[in-house]
């Protein structure tokens, strides 16, 4: 790896993206944290501790830790990093850029406070009050004016893949963030506001931007993270510039419309649902071309996912990434939806996606990140990288697994009928079946948690400037 | 090939690119939402359907305070198990007064849309204070402190004025007596009962819920607001609206 700086190359903000970095870290593991307690507490509901501490209110701290402040601050970093280097110029607007950084801090704060005080609007994934939305949308703008800065004032006469996608998930989230946010406050000096819409319209106005938070935060950007760092990390260029294009066009157009797939069944009208399942079952070739997109760069480099435990991880989220979005146009048919709606099984299939693709592309770009912005020649150890992995992996399993059992095993048991054709199962009989499933999920994201401990100890050797006597990273040195 | 030159245009320009994104990104939403305002289509008109009742209201926003719709749905869908498990299937006009929705995405407890009248006052008050004192393998958190806090209720009239804003049809009364309506339902013998029931119609529950007459708490609006959910309809004169009602219509 050639360190030498270039007399041509701009001196980069990477100050910046070693803070959001940091934060990145720092808020994933206080969001897996908070998704174990929450795990417990549905096996042993002793630990919740009313009023701050019950799983109503730390299942939104524990989302919205996940999502906008582990996912938000990767997306930061990453997007920073990767439109510096492809348009070969410095982000445009420094205190723009902080303000970015302690701006979005900020909402998170005043979000996940909100939520332990019984302070939300009740809507998944935009819980946070009228004030914090308003926050919010002037800290995106700032975001949005920085980015596109960059790309206007770039060297590099093409706009770089990646930053396709990062500039969709930066306007499409505003658009969503905006749509979705309408309210009334109750009064200036208060934090109660009432939506705009109300019943159906709200529904459908909600799962419009929920799924498109899926959609655009935790796919269109994670992309963007695909197509730079696996290219760079296997040292091939990207498979097909022309599928890029077909994947990135057609993903963002269809994803738009998958949105009611979250509400069959219900009092929304037919033609709505119909409409958002037939989209949804289309999202799978998108989703697939950019999966076989990001697999197949590693055309004639396949040998280094064997030594290399970073690309592993890229590679082994880019399968996750395959495997969720083929089990999600799958659970948005309307006959398979009828049995895994409200049950775990939905969980499950976000947790798939979530700690498999958004968790492990974004470990993947860590590991490669880091040292780089702390200027070393690879992390502390590769080999705890790789202890890391394979915890993350099996965590996964367990998770997954236990939410595909306990998930098709209540919606079985919620309509099975006995010999005279009354309901079989109580309510709570089913809650009890759940019981084991439960413990095993936790036990699941306690190796995830464990993983990410590992991954943070990792980092701090690595910016300390230590290096493992471990023959792994010889052996990479070798190679190099 | 010739939609790759094309496409250079795009990476050349960035805003360029920017308004291209956004307008393939709006034309979905566009089409699936816009329609949802054309009311009449969308939500059948149904006989007793009314605005919440200030403590109701309260006990809603304790409600969505506390995560309730994060483990409770209240949308019943059409599917025979559901139907015999929880009642008559949801609809839409059941929850036009809901700013914004509580259907819920999850069933971690029962389905709540139809749970009014279903369980006494006293079963409510026991289960919120310790659910395992009446169901022994519930795992719902235990909510004892709403009995003992006292519900917000001086501010509804502003409660009830912003929901006017936003399309809940509030009367100036409504608004005016927001106050006395909340306090008056939450008692046995309130001499403003008479406007409340006015107000909001007979049918409208008011008693001392948590049946602790020195404190309005915040479990009397809680309860409230559970023992009216799913009850507002009149199934007897509901009929569902299929392809025929619309020929008789057309008929006229």
């Amino acid at each position: 790896m050639n360190t030498q700086v270039n007399a041509n190359t701009p001196i980069y903000n990477d100050d910046v993206v070693r803070f959001f970095s940091l934060a990145t870290v720092f808020w994933g593991i206080a969001g897996f944290a908070v998704g174990l307690l929450i795990a417990l507490q549905m096996a042993f509901p002793a630990l919740n501790f009313e009023p701050f501490l019950t799983f109503g209110r730390l299942r939104p701290l524990h989302t919205s830790a996940v999502i906008f402040a582990f996912g938000g601050n990767a997306l930061f970093a990453t997007s920073y990093y990767i439109v510096q280097r492809t348009c070969q110029a410095r982000l445009w607007n420094d205190t723009l850029a902080w303000l970015t950084f302690y701006g979005y801090q900020a909402v998170i704060l005043m979000a996940g406070l909100g939520y332990i005080f019984g302070v939300t609007q009740g809507k998944e994934y935009a819980e946070p009050e009228w004030y914090v939305d308003l926050w919010l949308t002037i800290v995106w703008v700032a975001y949005l004016l920085v980015f596109l800065g960059t790309l206007i004032k770039r060297k590099e006469p093409h706009i770089y893949v990646a930053n396709w996608f990062f500039l969709a998930f930066i306007i499409t989230v505003a658009v969503l963030h905006l749509g979705n946010g309408l309210s009334v406050p109750v009064s200036l000096f208060g934090v109660k506001s009432y939506t705009v819409m109300s019943g159906v319209q709200s529904a459908m106005i909600q799962w419009w931007y929920g799924h498109n938070a899926v959609g655009f935060f935790l796919t269109a950007g994670f992309l963007g993270m695909m197509y730079y760092f696996i290219p760079k990390r296997a040292e091939r260029p990207v498979y097909s510039y022309r599928l890029s294009i077909l994947h990135f066009w057609s993903l963002i157009f269809i994803y738009i419309w998958a949105g009611p797939h979250h509400l069959h069944y219900t009092a929304l009208p037919d033609w709505a649902q119909t409409l958002g399942m037939t989209f949804s079952i289309m999202l799978w070739m998108p989703s697939w071309g950019g999966m076989i997109n990001g697999m197949m760069t590693l055309s004639g480099a396949w040998h280094k996912l064997r030594q290399d435990p970073v690309l592993r991880f890229m590679i082994i989220a880019v399968a996750f990434y395959g495997m969720s979005t083929f089990e999600g146009p799958l659970m948005s048919i309307k006959s398979v939806n009828a049995l895994s709606h409200y049950t775990d099984w939905t969980i499950g299939h976000v947790h798939s996606g979530a700690l498999g693709w958004v968790g492990f592309i974004t470990f993947g770009a860590l590991y490669y990140l880091i040292p780089k912005l702390w200027g070393r020649k690879e992390v502390y150890s590769l080999r705890l990288v790789e202890i890391h992995l394979w915890t993350a992996t099996l965590g996964i399993v367990l998770y997954i697994v236990a939410m595909w059992i306990s998930g098709i095993m209540q919606g079985l048991m919620w309509r099975s009928y006995d010999d005279m054709g009354f309901l079989e199962y109580s309510f709570v009989e089913t809650v009890l079946a759940m019981h084991p499933y439960y413990i095993l999920r936790a036990l699941g994201g306690a190796l995830y948690v464990a993983g990410a401990l590992i991954m943070a100890y990792n980092f701090w050797r690595t910016i300390k400037g230590d290096i493992a006597q471990d023959k792994r990273i010889q052996v990479q040195e070798a190679i190099a | 090939m010739s939609f790759l030159k094309k496409h250079e245009h795009l990476e050349r320009n960035s805003i360029l690119m920017l308004v291209c994104i956004i307008v393939v990104v709006l034309i979905g939403g566009v089409i699936e939402i816009i329609p949802l305002f054309r009311m009449e289509t969308v939500i059948e008109p149904v006989k007793g359907v009314r605005p919440y009742t200030p403590l109701e209201l309260a006990g809603q926003n304790i409600y969505i305070r506390e995560g309730c719709n994060v483990c409770h749905s209240q949308q019943i869908r059409p599917l025979r198990d559901e139907v015999v498990r929880y009642g008559h299937y949801s609809l839409a006009a059941e929850s036009m007064y809901d700013h914004p929705f509580l259907w819920g995405s999850k069933r971690t407890g029962p389905d709540l849309a139809r749970v009014g009248g279903r369980y006494s006052d006293e079963w409510h008050t026991a289960h919120l204070i310790n659910p395992r004192d009446v169901v022994p393998e519930s795992i719902m958190p235990t909510y004892s402190m709403l009995a003992k806090r006292a519900v917000r209720l001086d501010d509804m009239s502003a409660h009830l004025k912003t929901l006017r804003i936003v399309g809940v049809p509030y009367t100036d009364d409504m608004i005016r007596e927001a106050y006395d309506d909340a306090m008056a339902q939450a008692r046995v013998d309130s001499p403003n009962i008479d406007g409340l029931k006015a107000r909001y119609g007979e049918k409208v529950n008011a008693r001392d819920f948590d049946s602790n007459p020195n404190l309005t708490s915040e479990m009397d609006a809680l309860i409230a607001y559970l023992q009216v959910l799913g009850t507002m309809v009149d199934f007897t004169s509901y009929e569902p609206r299929s392809a025929e009602p619309q020929k008789k219509e057309a008929g006229k």
